[in-house]
């Protein structure tokens, strides 16, 4: 059983179509860097799969479980509401602008979905919260607030965030872009920990180090294609494609 | 000449202790309308909010011909209205019943617009973050959205209570006692206009107090 299988996506905002037939089989454990220049639709799949967005066209499941599907009159429908929410919890994500709730606490932060959505007991949840932060190296900083913290603590805190909701799979939407260079590492840090748990991974990212180094397939997307795909070592030293070789040429 | 203009405008300790508890009693019923207002126009201004900004085409446009219809006349027409007016339908109400339902179905007109704008000020990546999470919508707004509003909302709120505060003294036209009327009163039978500068201390007072209350809430509030 695949963690995530989507075939042949469609997504359009107005006239532009993003997504041209996207299909992606996700192996349990995998890590998976997207790349691609901007705008060629990397995040939308990824908002896609968490129902950020609405697809179109295609059919999603995710750990077998039908998430989106194609009608006979070609245009898709979601699950209902409810279980649209189950199915997402399965789904951490992590945002290129954190999204941390900046009037709650680094520890708050963390417990509030634990304790909101999963009515858990928030002894437990603090508990499961000190744990995350110390793994992401910030147990010092349990009772600041967001604003107080650097942009790399802020991405380890949202990563802690992601993962106190214990999913399956993880997303990564550009986790180091707004970050400032010497602020990166110790998210990347982070999540080459989290791949060495066998953490199933999809990472959109510029980091071409991370992509070649801990991805187990690497996908480059343009104009809204999967344009080729493969094992880090193939993509980076000899891709097949034009279009892929002179990214490549252009980002390393 | 010069002694006659003191006694009429500057009020004297003596003259002032007797008509310090007539006004302090009407006081009473300004600063009962005041919370009535407050209390209930509050949590009715989110409620409209939410409704105005609702993706239900029908229940947004019907809220919003609310605040038409509330922000687009006289609040005095609106106690009018509701004093004189709903007689007229069967309903008929006392003189401060009445003043506190128009007060609060026009207050919390205001209240809704500023909460409105309050909630479309945060960043649609909160609703992302918390949609992520799995929290519904009711959860989103209670717990991420309308927390992150107060703070926002807190200097114009805080402009419409102290605005409420002197618009108590409308409902003196339809005979409720309150401040002004008690005053006026007293301007009346003694033949003196200085009661006006004590009902004016008195306001400001109310006013001070509220200044106070809102600078400590915003104070706390700023934490983050």
């Amino acid at each position: 059983m695949y963690m995530i299988e989507a075939r042949n996506i469609h997504k359009s905002f107005d006239r532009l179509h993003v997504l041209k037939g996207i299909s992606l089989n996700v192996e349990e454990g995998e890590v998976i860097a997207i790349i691609g220049p901007s705008g060629s639709g990397k995040s939308t799949l990824l908002r896609c799969l968490i129902h950020l967005e609405v697809i179109d066209r295609g059919d999603i499941t995710i750990q077998g479980q039908p998430f989106a599907y194609e009608t006979e009159e070609g245009k898709s429908c979601y699950v209902p509401d409810k279980q649209v929410r189950e199915i997402c919890k399965k789904l951490g994500m992590v945002f290129q602008n954190f999204n941390l709730f900046p009037h709650k606490t680094v520890l708050g932060n963390i417990i509030e979905a634990p304790v909101i959505v999963n009515k858990m007991d928030r002894e437990e949840a603090v508990d499961i919260a000190e744990g995350l932060l110390k793994r992401v190296g910030l147990a010092d900083k349990r009772d600041n607030y967001p604003s107080q913290l650097s942009g790399g603590q802020k991405q380890r805190v949202a990563i802690a965030r992601a993962l106190a909701m214990k999913p399956d799979i993880m997303l990564f939407d550009e986790p180091t872009s707004s970050l400032d260079p010497e602020l990166t590492g110790e998210v990347l840090k982070v999540m080459r920990d989290l791949a060495e748990d066998r953490m199933t991974m999809l990472v959109v990212t510029h980091e071409m180090g991370f992509a070649r180094e801990v991805a187990d397939r690497v996908i480059f997307m343009d104009d809204g294609e999967i344009i080729e795909e493969g094992c880090p070592k193939d993509i980076f030293r000899s891709p097949s494609n034009e279009r892929t070789k002179s990214f490549i040429e252009q980002v390393l | 000449m010069q002694e006659l203009l003191s006694e009429v405008v500057i009020p004297t300790m003596s003259y002032i202790s007797r008509i310090i508890v007539p006004m302090l009693e009407g006081t009473v019923v300004t600063l009962k309308l005041f919370f009535i207002t407050i209390i209930l126009s509050i949590p009715l201004g989110v409620l409209i909010a939410l409704a105005r900004i609702s993706k239900y085409k029908l229940l947004s446009s019907a809220v919003a011909t609310y605040i038409w219809l509330l922000r687009g006349t006289p609040l005095l027409l609106q106690v009018f209205f509701v004093y004189y007016g709903l007689p007229n339908f069967g309903i008929v109400l006392d003189n401060f019943p009445a003043s506190c339902i128009a007060f609060v179905l026009n207050y919390a007109a205001y209240l809704a617009e500023i909460f409105r704008a309050g909630i479309q000020s945060i960043d649609k990546g909160q609703y992302e973050g918390a949609k992520v999470l799995g929290f519904t919508y009711w959860q989103t707004m209670w717990r991420v959205i309308l927390p992150q509003t107060v703070r926002r909302v807190l200097p114009p709120v805080s402009n419409e209570a102290i605005t409420l505060v002197k618009d108590t003294a409308l409902v003196y036209a339809i005979g409720l006692g309150e401040l002004l009327r008690a005053t006026k009163i007293a301007v009346s039978r003694d033949a003196v206009t200085s009661p006006f500068v004590v009902a004016a201390v008195f306001y400001l007072a109310m006013t001070f107090v509220l200044t106070k209350v809102f600078d400590k809430l915003e104070k706390r509030f700023a934490v983050y």
